[in-house]
């Protein structure tokens, strides 16, 4: 069942450096990280050229880590938006219908109209802070459950999105937009540099100013941050605004990539590989205390098993069921009780003998 | 008890209002021909509705539906088509194993502490991509026992057909009815989602019981699974995508609190029939958007929320968190306690 208890841990003082109580202390960090590593080195045992990373004709940096960074930075950037809303005690089921319904929106625009590409951005992320505003409304005002109030933006959206395209599947042709998608700066991909701004940027806002302690403090306990003097209902909207904009930016890269816009299928499911991403990086969906850092580690774990399935061969009915079991492992390994179920039986096992 | 019962009589005047406007437009919503096609259509999502309203009563929330149904019919396809089973065996065994991976889903959610939330997300991952192993493609499903199924059905007066499937459709929807309020494992639902951890001190066997929701979820979404393969004949792996979140949408518009602890299998029979309404009047229609369907059963959720909020919030909470510099610390009256 899903747990009503919320711990935040208290901040403690600065101690002399000492590893293992460094290590037992950070053990959140431990897993995460410890699972990237070990998938890394599975692909680099699958594939050889694995770890190589060698320059194109144009210059482009080519290389399994290079993809699994330009793949990825999608869920990364969902994973990050994700990871506030999560914190504040939400979640924001709609962002794979806000991918559609901001990509809808760029891809028309350009394509229609003569607005310069600048502004179609602008616009088409003006349109992800209207949807996060929307949810944001819905849950700081409106006192609306969560997963329900973004439930009711997930199967609408689609449905927008579509209205927005006329139903057809709008293609473009812009270099300054596709830029966005597929272009190159120093041989990297345009999206890595996109998703290492947003991460920045937010880390930023979180611990430069006291933003990120008041979205802890509104995830823990939302009445005794109201007492405690401080506006939930601001902060609440707040995450769901900075949602609405990483998926709007997510949308727009998923757009330019495929130079057009697919209402139906475009970031389908997105919303689940973020939640993934941000448990796996070892938030708890009850809010609180949260890991921006360990939840862009997360999204890059869904990643780099996608693109180790890829690489290895292995048939790709077999894409589900392997990113399943790994998950499930990693999940199993953060699960309190599921190491205690091993740690006790090999207490007993070192008891008999 | 009267704010329990209310948004089940929201959602009955809305299935009316709907009901008449259809009929009002085209005549034939008043026959029994599109009657029957509505239980007929609807039936696999509405046995697997049932099933998510025990698991949301019991503040939880099963994802892994949709898949499952995918799972059962290619299963059932390839047993029947090239394992040589006869249909009820297959039924039969695709039923177990329905139930097994419930139970599973059921015990890690409650042994390990998992969110309901990702476990059965990787119930879902797991159940579509076993589907993909299985097969690729749709295989169709062809014996001489299932067409004889699908030629059983009851004729009304004006030639409408009550199926085979929607009268297995009634029937759960009958037991459920019954587990939800008339026994022991019902009550303890209600008793775990309205607060576990009293539940827990009262000497509600939570364990055995939220297995137990979990192992009836995939029971009701394998037989939903079986229903869906009957009526298209055929066993297909990208089958039935998104259906959990349908059955999601017919449970809360069925008055069911996402909350947990308060819900109606009958609200749910509304629900999806209401779905059902909405289908018809855009097919019947023929000029708009599917994409329609979708767009007014969300806006109808959203009604319904709105609704279920002004009904469960204690009086005036709302107004006061509407009207700036009026606000007291109800912020958290509804929150507090829910997940996610």
């Amino acid at each position: 069942m899903l747990e009503t208890k919320t711990a935040v841990e208290p901040t403690t003082a600065p101690t002399p450096f000492n590893l293992m109580q460094t290590l037992s202390r950070n053990r959140r960090f431990l897993f995460p990280v410890l699972a990237l590593i070990l998938i890394l080195i599975g692909n680099r045992l699958i594939s050889p050229t694995f770890f190589t990373i060698r320059v194109g004709p144009d210059g482009r940096l080519i290389g399994s880590l290079i993809d699994i960074l330009n793949r990825g930075a999608p869920t990364v950037l969902l994973a990050i938006g994700m990871t506030l809303v999560i914190a504040a005690k939400g979640i924001d089921l709609s962002v794979g219908a806000v991918i559609a319904i901001c990509g809808a929106v760029a891809a028309v625009l350009i394509s229609t109209t003569t607005l310069p590409p600048l502004l179609v951005i602008a616009i088409a992320i003006g349109a992800g802070i209207l949807c996060g505003l929307w949810n944001g409304i819905l849950v700081a005002l409106f006192d609306i459950q969560p997963i329900v109030a973004t439930l009711i933006l997930m199967v609408i959206g689609r449905g927008i999105a579509q209205l927005i395209t006329e139903g057809q599947i709008t293609t473009f042709s812009n270099e300054s937009l596709e830029f966005v998608g597929t272009g190159l700066i120093g041989g990297f991909p345009f999206p890595i540099f996109l998703s290492v701004i947003v991460v920045a940027l937010v880390w930023l806002l979180i611990r430069s100013t006291a933003i990120g302690m008041l979205i802890e403090s509104v995830g823990a306990n939302d009445r005794a941050s109201f007492y405690a003097g401080i506006d939930a209902t601001k902060i609440k909207l707040l995450v769901y605004i900075i949602s609405g904009i990483c998926a709007a930016i997510t949308g727009l890269i998923i757009t330019a990539d495929i130079k057009g816009a697919d209402a139906n299928n475009a970031g389908l499911w997105k919303e689940l590989d973020a939640i993934l991403a941000v448990v796996i990086g070892g938030t708890a969906l009850t809010g609180g205390r949260f890991y921006l850092i360990m939840s862009v580690v997360g999204a890059l774990i869904i990643q780099s098993i996608q693109t180790g399935i890829y690489i290895s061969g292995l048939p790709p009915t077999f894409n589900l069921i392997v990113q399943a079991v790994v998950i499930l492992a990693i999940l199993f390994l953060q699960s309190e009780d599921f190491r205690r179920l091993f740690t006790g039986a090999w207490a007993k096992l070192r008891r008999q003998s | 008890m009267r704010s329990r019962i209310l948004p089940l009589i929201a959602t009955l005047a809305v299935f009316v209002i709907l009901y008449l406007i259809g009929w009002q437009r085209f005549p034939a919503f008043g026959t029994t021909r599109v009657v029957g096609n509505f239980l007929t259509d609807k039936s696999f999502l509405g046995i697997a509705a049932v099933g998510m309203t025990f698991v949301i009563i019991a503040g939880g929330i099963d994802l892994s539906v949709g898949s499952v149904i995918a799972f059962t019919g290619v299963f059932c396809a390839l047993a029947i088509g090239q394992w040589g089973m006869h249909p009820l065996v297959a039924s039969g065994l695709i039923l177990l194993i329905g139930a097994a991976f419930g139970a599973a889903m059921g015990a890690v959610i409650y042994y390990f502490k998992i969110p309901a939330f990702i476990a059965t997300l990787a119930g879902m991952f797991l159940a579509r991509g076993g589907s993909f192993v299985l097969s690729q493609d749709s295989i169709p499903i062809d014996h001489p026992f299932v067409n004889d199924i699908s030629q059983i059905f009851y004729v009304f007066p004006d030639r409408g057909r009550f199926s085979f499937v929607a009268f297995i459709f009634v029937v759960v929807l009958v037991v459920g009815i019954i587990i939800a309020h008339y026994t022991r494992f019902g009550r303890n639902i209600y008793a775990m989602g309205g607060n576990n951890t009293a539940a827990l001190l009262l000497g509600v066997p939570v364990g055995r019981t939220t297995i137990g929701v979990y192992t009836l979820s995939s029971f009701l979404a394998a037989l939903a699974g079986i229903v869906y393969a009957l009526y298209t004949k055929s066993g297909y792996p990208r089958a039935a995508i998104g259906v959990e979140l349908d059955a999601i949408a017919a449970v809360v518009i069925g008055g069911t609190l996402l909350t947990g602890g308060v819900g109606f299998v009958a609200g749910t029979f509304l629900g999806v029939m209401i779905q059902g309404i909405i289908q018809t009047y855009v097919n019947f229609d023929g000029t708009l958007n599917s994409w329609w369907t979708k767009i007014v059963i969300g806006l109808l959720l959203f009604l319904f929320i709105i609704i279920q909020k002004v009904l469960t919030s204690y009086r005036g909470t709302l107004t006061f968190r509407l009207i700036p510099g009026l606000s007291r610390p109800a912020a958290a009256s509804g929150t507090s306690a829910s997940p996610p």
